[in-house]
């Protein structure tokens, strides 16, 4: 499947090594997806990785990709110069369908790089508020310079109605929020007793205790979902990269129940 | 059935008839001291009076004392690399000043034409099945593939003389083509190989509308191709009926998704591991393993990029890394995902084993590994102790 061209229009640097890089179709065809959906984005003759869109599933703005810096593919998208073209598959894999949450409570979990795949499910929210009972974000990053999206965490507090929650692992001079573990807040988080969703995007171990966490606090398993994380090399049910046991990631995920996972998850090494 | 008779003459009219409708006509052939596909122009291009002696770990070639030119199990490789090379370009692209423009490459450029495949045994027109359900029969297909596929002529060939490494019976592929239980690829022609007081011919039933005209094209050419008598289809059916009497080993395919996926924390696989040298062979002549990887090449000045598809194991540490470490580090992870793949996980992605039963993984296993040995040890561990499903 060959890949469309995007020129890189400009680029925000979020963190020390996590940038957002804001993309324009070659051919000006916009590139439809839905939250929590990712690309294949490449830089041509350095290599292809995927990345979750990090932008608005409405908006009429550039594709956006919010990218940690953690290796060569990665540090060469990150930090494409203005006009370069970039190579774009997809958008490949399941969604969160939050709208499935209307009606109810919903609550997000990300840790670290994974507000950004959660970023475009949190824009839908916003854009239907009133349609939504209670929504929180429980957000764990490292410390409190990792902290990505400061702005959009400001906003979704205070024009959305959205109970924001930052947790970091250690702190710094001048925090004084809350330092710990993501899951912790779990515990404290308000939500009623029917119609809950839960969304969990982070390292597996990260989503794993969140999800015995929410499960404790009474969320069907089924209302739980993750974005699972896998070497992925085509995106489309080919490689054969992506398999967790019976599953294509790339196809069936990334985001899946926590009722189909759990058992796979609980496997080292499946 | 249409069912006619070849002579080694007749098989030569085949041929023809083949080429001159403009098939590259391919079929089995001595390469490197084992059975592989070659180009067939004449019948003496065929391995006449060759067989194979298979263990565990050992393949060696020996002459035989008969003018058979089929009287032999599964070779090095399978017909997979015909229509699913181990390399394969996906674009290339010049670097200019409006950037880079990937193209796919031109599909006649190299190509010899149309293929037919001339004596694709049993199991592996089963594998052939299953290559073309896991590479177009699902929401995206593989271009080249299918391009590839497209209108290839299937001359098939009933298994004379399976291995001791071969089980395709227990797994429904063969002795057989289409006799088996488990769904194989279209084929036009089936031919069985059959020696006997009558003579030397081949026994040959006509699956297609195409098959039957090739065949006519054969007869108007001058070939004698006369319709089967009953002792042909009988010796026909002995053939195959003696081939599923030899066949050198057996899987108890029952309830073997359940005990796969049961036994994801048995101790076999730690004592397979220890055994196990994850060197990828079983994959590399697996005639159904499809997993790829992708290499980015770029010329000296960097002007021309070109990116590739290669085949790729499961077997690698590289194959599952994700930043930090590969999900499965240890090789007993990963002789377990392959072997839970071919049996059990395939099952509910595909709907069908990935296994057909052709012995090559245990054959060409420098640790002489036997997945029936194995399947045979989970079952007597009775799904993992150590704990339950
Ligand atoms: C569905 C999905 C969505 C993702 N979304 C984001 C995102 O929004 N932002 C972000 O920063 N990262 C995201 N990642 C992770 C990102 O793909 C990896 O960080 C990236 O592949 C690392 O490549 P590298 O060459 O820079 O690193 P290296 O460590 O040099 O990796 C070498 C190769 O290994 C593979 N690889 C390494 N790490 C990963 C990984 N974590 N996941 C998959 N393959 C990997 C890649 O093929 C890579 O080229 C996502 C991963 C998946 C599977
Ligand atoms: S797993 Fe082994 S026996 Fe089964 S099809 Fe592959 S190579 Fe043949
Ligand atoms: S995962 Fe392993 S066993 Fe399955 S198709 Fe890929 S290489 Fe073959
Ligand atoms: S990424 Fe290739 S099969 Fe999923």
């Amino acid at each position: 499947m060959l890949p469309r061209r995007f020129r890189v229009a400009s680029t925000r640097h979020d963190n020390h090594d996590t940038l957002t890089v804001h993309l324009e179709p070659c051919d000006g065809a916009p590139l439809a997806f839905a939250a929590g959906q990712f690309t294949m984005l490449q830089v041509f003759g350095v290599g292809e990785v995927p990345i979750s869109i990090s932008g608005d599933p409405r908006g009429s703005g550039p594709l956006q990709h919010t990218i940690r810096d953690v290796g060569s593919v990665s540090h060469a998208l990150a930090f494409a110069a203005p006009g370069e073209v970039l190579g774009v598959r997809g958008p490949f894999g399941t969604g969160w369908d939050v709208a499935d949450g209307k009606g109810g409570d919903v609550v997000l979990v990300a840790g670290g790089i994974g507000l950004a795949p959660l970023r475009p499910a949190l824009l839908e929210i916003c854009a239907e508020r009133d349609d939504y009972q209670r929504v929180s974000l429980l957000y764990g990053a490292r410390t409190p310079s990792d902290v990505l999206f400061g702005d959009d965490l400001r906003t979704w507090a205070e024009r959305h109605r959205i109970t924001v929650e930052v947790i970091v692992d250690r702190g710094e001079a001048g925090w004084t929020g809350r330092i710990g573990l993501v899951t912790q807040l779990i515990g404290k988080v308000a939500f009623g007793a029917d119609r809950r969703l839960a969304l969990v995007c982070g390292p597996e171990v990260m989503m794993r205790q969140s999800a015995v966490a929410l499960v404790a606090r009474g969320v069907d398993p089924s209302r739980i979902r993750l974005s699972m994380e896998r070497n992925m090399k085509c995106g489309i049910g080919l490689c054969g990269h992506c398999q967790l046991r019976e599953l294509f990631l790339c196809l069936d995920g990334p985001v899946l129940a926590f009722d189909r996972l759990e058992p796979l998850m609980a496997r080292a090494e499946l | 059935m249409d069912t006619r008779i070849l002579t080694t003459d007749g098989l030569q009219a085949l041929v023809d008839a083949l080429q001159t409708r403009g098939f590259h006509v391919l079929g089995p052939a001595v390469r490197d001291g084992a059975i592989g596909f070659g180009p067939v122009r004449e019948v003496a291009d065929l391995p006449a009076g060759w067989g194979d002696e298979q263990e565990a770990g050992h393949y060696r070639l020996r002459r035989r004392d008969d003018p058979l030119l089929f009287a032999y199990a599964a070779g090095a490789q399978s017909a997979k690399p015909l229509f699913f090379p181990a390399q394969e370009v996906l674009w290339r692209a010049r670097h200019d000043a409006n950037g880079v423009h990937p193209t796919p490459p031109d599909p006649e450029a190299g190509a010899d034409g149309p293929v037919a495949v001339l004596g694709v045994r049993s199991c592996d027109l089963a594998a052939v099945g299953i290559q073309d359900e896991v590479l177009l029969g699902r929401r995206y297909g593989d271009a080249a593939y299918a391009l590839r596929r497209e209108g290839t002529f299937v001359v098939a060939v009933t298994c004379s003389h399976p291995a001791a490494t071969c089980f395709c019976g227990s797994m429904g592929t063969g002795p057989r083509p289409g006799a088996g239980t488990a769904p194989a690829a279209p084929y036009d022609l089936a031919m069985t190989e059959v020696l006997d007081e009558h003579g030397h011919r081949f026994v040959v039933e006509v699956a297609t509308e195409r098959g039957g005209h090739v065949l006519d094209e054969a007869v108007r050419a001058g070939a004698a191709v006369p319709a089967a008598g009953p002792e042909d289809l009988a010796a026909a059916d002995d053939v195959a009926a003696r081939a599923a009497q030899a066949m050198g080993r057996q899987l108890d395919t029952s309830g073997l998704k359940e005990l796969l996926y049961a036994s994801a924390e048995s101790p076999v696989w730690d004592e397979v591991a220890t055994r196990c040298l994850a060197c990828a062979n079983c994959t590399q002549v697996c005639p159904t393993c499809f997993c790829t990887d992708v290499r980015d090449v770029t010329d000296l000045t960097g002007a021309l990029v070109e990116r590739d598809r290669v085949w790729d194991s499961c077997f690698g540490a590289e194959y599952s890394y994700i930043h930090g470490g590969s999900v499965r580090a240890s090789t007993r992870a990963r002789y377990r995902q392959w072997l839970t793949h071919k049996l059990a996980s395939w099952e509910d992605q595909f709907g069908m084993s990935g296994c057909v039963g052709c012995g090559r993984c245990i054959t060409w296993c420098p640790a002489a590994i036997d997945l029936t040995a194995e399947v045979a040890a989970l079952r007597h561990d009775g799904g993992g102790r150590r704990d339950g499903p």
